[in-house]
């Protein structure tokens, strides 16, 4: 394999790894938060219980997700110089803001969330929380403008040999990335809403503190239905913008070869790319997909013929990720809604094969959420920037296919390893459930 | 002033400050197995840079993301340049992050030495590694039309060993110092008996660096030039033996203080000699990496100029707050007492 192919692997392992974790630390920290926030208003032990434990969880996945966001930093540089030459006058800006504006926030006040216990004021301490997830929020918009302006590039005109930034609030107010950021953040919603919902349901499932896990498990299921509704409601809007600005991988997302008015949407369909057609198309909705498109029935959807191949994504991979994902989001939508509905109506113990599939579902967001970059970042292939700069032309000149591979090779190991390592800890310590002595931290505070 | 000149300086701002607030951590990491003698004292040294560590770490991200939008081309090429010394530097950092969360997750014997070893090695490595880069940076990098000539066996070269050594000791005692300042009684005294035996190794590397620097690479030629810049250099001179003289007296804290300049001053003291240039051509000057053939547009720059001007004041006063809230000393009765600690 060469310089490229490898490269490219690493880039996926790395941030696929590293995208196990940050979606968890957007919703978690938010969740963790608004207990907090709910101890503080009422008093009420059983919210500083919840702090604690979902706290201890969010700060195991948490340290994770910080520690392998280096190495997406460091990559640019190391695997894309040629990129980075290339585009570095406007890419490099939202990652030194995000850094700037955020990572240090982030950074500076999880200390003092997880040291302050007993030196910090009781309301400092909730702030504390509440600013790590904003700040974990806003990396996410700063990283994703970044990736929106490599899906759909703005505010910038060729010169002096690179692309050189010339409308900075283009690039922020940049609808594609706008959206990727809703999409996404909601998206981390969902993870952790399902994630504090499968943990509850292990332990309501044993009757392990039922208070606690039914109070966690309702308040998770309020946040899960409005983030699962989102993410579709974001998710369609985004899609739009897909077809507006990228018709080669929206062509793939649907497997849609010839140029036509008033597509419709085949439920069942697999792609042919050899022969550049579907193999078979089965239960087809007509016009759905130009109504999905762009929000009228008989708009002409570009096929992928259209493209030479030489400038069309994989199809098959993009189409898959993108119907599972699909898939998901609905499925998402409906146990959230049943979810809601047991847990108001406080009954949730009598649903055993409910609690169950809510323990088993904990994963399904997670899918959800590396197929849909699987889309976003296969489906712009065979470009880095979108129809400005291809993949292949963008890699480092200076680096060895020995380098790389050994690279690949200990990441690979170094990842397995403490991914291991680190869910082995989350599920010990998950199933550990709530520490009840709580001394140690309602000692009066200081400041 | 010229934004490119600006931003040189910030550079070597955000670089000075991350080696000197993550060489004590580095340090404190290297020196942990050593001075902390049980579990107690172990968890007091990783408590004692618990809260902050990760902040720190933060400078170097800044740094790495500033040196991206500021000057992209050195970006490229110092990162691809560097693959190999780089990669074992992000495995080292993203262990050092992981142990400190990890290690208390277990009442294992095994498993917190394996942690405790892995704290060590992920502090000395990236120690090591951060003084050979900027040795060789320096120094120059092999560099010409064709591209880059080196590898990781070139960068390990004697001056940019040399440099290595000097960072790893610098960051020892002033790992030392922070931790004689940070814990109480037989722990503290051991700490700073440790900064004070290895002071005069330092002194000695460092004096071998000076002087070595005249040799392989071409830093002073700006001190030539501008005589008055003598003041970094000496600055650094100056702290080097505070820190000898206030541990002495028992000024600990005045020591720890003098480690600091004298960490922030070596590191402007090498910059400052680089001007222009971010990484020089020892090959061929033509094909050095300066700030104004590698730097962002001057757009880029204002905007980024705007946003760091704005951030950063607001960064370094939530900082010192923070280094406020913990201020006070770390026992063991407090570490054990603490479930939500390290």
């Amino acid at each position: 394999m060469d310089v490229l192919t490898l490269s490219r692997l690493q880039f996926a392992i790395t941030s696929m790894f590293h995208f196990i974790f940050v979606p968890l630390t957007l919703g978690l920290s938010m969740m963790v938060a608004y207990m907090e926030t709910r101890y503080l208003r009422s008093g009420d032990e059983l919210y500083l219980k919840m702090t604690k434990f979902w706290g201890k969880l969010f700060l195991i996945n948490f340290a994770l997700g910080v520690v392998t966001g280096i190495t997406l930093e460091f990559q640019f540089g190391m695997n894309w110089a040629e990129y980075s030459k290339y585009v570095g006058d406007i890419f490099g800006a939202p990652l030194a803001i995000e850094a700037t504006m955020a990572f240090f926030l982030e950074s500076v006040f999880i200390g003092v969330w997880i040291f302050g216990w007993n030196k910090v004021s009781k309301r400092t301490h909730a702030v504390s929380i509440w600013l790590v997830a904003i700040a974990t929020n806003l990396s996410g918009f700063w990283i994703l403008l970044a990736n929106g302006w490599m899906q759909h590039p703005v505010g910038y005109v060729l010169r002096n040999g690179r692309a050189e930034m010339v409308d900075f609030m283009a690039m922020v107010t940049n609808p594609f990335g706008l959206l990727k950021f809703g999409h996404q953040i909601v998206s981390g919603y969902t993870v952790a809403a399902f994630f504090v919902m499968g943990v509850s349901a292990w332990h309501l499932l044993r009757k392990n503190q039922p208070d606690f896990f039914k109070t966690s498990f309702r308040m998770a299921a309020s946040f899960g239905l409005v983030s699962a509704l989102l993410v579709a409601l974001i998710g369609d809007f985004h899609a739009v913008e897909v077809a507006k600005t990228q018709p080669a991988k929206f062509a793939a997302m649907e497997s849609i070869w010839e140029t036509k008015h008033g597509v419709g949407l085949n439920l069942f369909l697999l792609p042919d790319e050899e022969r550049e057609c579907n193999a078979f198309e089965r239960l087809c909705i007509p016009n759905m997909v130009s109504l999905l498109a762009f929000h009228t029935p008989n708009a002409e959807i570009k096929g992928l013929k259209e493209f030479p191949k030489s400038e069309r994504p994989p199809v098959t991979p993009v189409f898959l990720s993108f119907r599972v994902m699909v898939g998901l989001g609905t499925l998402f939508i409906l146990l959230a809604l049943v979810a809601v509905f047991l847990s108001r109506r406080g009954t949730l113990e009598n649903y055993p094969l409910f609690l169950t599939l809510m323990l088993y579902a904990i994963p399904l967001p997670y899918i959800a959420n590396q197929l849909g970059w699987i889309v976003s970042e296969m489906g712009r292939q065979p470009w880095i920037v979108y129809g400005v700069l291809k993949t292949s032309d963008a890699v480092s000149k200076a680096i060895t296919t020995p380098q790389v591979l050994g690279s690949l090779i200990g990441f690979t190991l170094l990842y397995a390893t403490l991914g291991f390592i680190d869910i082995y800890l989350l599920a010990k310590f998950a199933r550990k459930g709530p520490d009840d002595d709580l001394s140690a931290i309602i000692k009066p505070g200081r400041i | 002033m010229e934004l490119q000149i600006l931003w040189f300086v910030l550079w070597s701002v955000l670089w000075a400050v991350y080696f000197m607030l993550d060489g004590f951590v580095l340090g404190s990491g290297m020196l942990h197995v050593f001075l902390g003698r049980n579990d107690g004292e172990r968890r007091v040294i990783i408590n004692s840079v618990g809260p902050v560590w990760d902040g720190n770490e933060v400078w170097l991200i800044t740094a790495g993301g500033a040196t991206f939008a500021a000057f992209p081309t050195t970006y490229a090429l110092m990162f691809s340049y560097l693959y190999t010394a780089l990669l074992l530097l992000l495995f080292a950092l993203i262990i050092r992050g992981v142990s400190f969360e990890f290690r208390g997750k277990e009442e294992n014997a095994l498993w917190k030495q394996t942690w405790d070893s892995a704290i060590l090695v992920s502090s000395f490595l990236p120690a090591l590694l951060f003084g050979v880069a900027f040795g060789n940076i320096f120094a120059g990098l092999p560099m010409d039309a064709a591209g880059y000539h080196g590898s990781l066996i070139y960068l390990l070269n004697p001056y940019g060993l040399l440099t290595g050594v000097l960072f790893v000791l610098l960051f020892l005692v002033h790992g030392a110092l922070y931790l004689s300042v940070k814990t109480v009684d037989d722990l503290a005294r051991r700490s700073q008996a440790a900064a004070d035996k290895i002071w005069p190794a330092l002194l000695v590397v460092a004096v071998l660096f000076l002087g070595y620097t005249k040799f392989a690479t071409r830093l002073y030629e700006n001190y030539f030039t501008a005589p008055y810049l003598l003041v970094v250099p000496l600055l650094a001179v100056a702290a080097l033996l505070g820190i000898r003289i206030l541990s002495a007296k028992g000024n600990l804290l005045g020591a720890f203080a003098c480690s600091c300049v004298t960490i922030l001053m070596v590191v402007f003291t090498g910059i400052i000699g680089l001007f222009p240039n971010l990484i020089p051509s020892n090959l061929d000057p033509a094909h050095s990496l300066t700030i104004f053939n590698s730097s962002s547009s001057p757009y880029t720059l204002k905007i980024m100029t705007v946003v760091v001007l704005l951030f950063l004041p607001i960064v370094i006063g939530y900082k010192i707050w923070v280094y406020r809230v913990f201020r006070a000393k770390i026992t063991v009765e407090e570490v054990l007492g603490d479930k939500q600690a390290y």
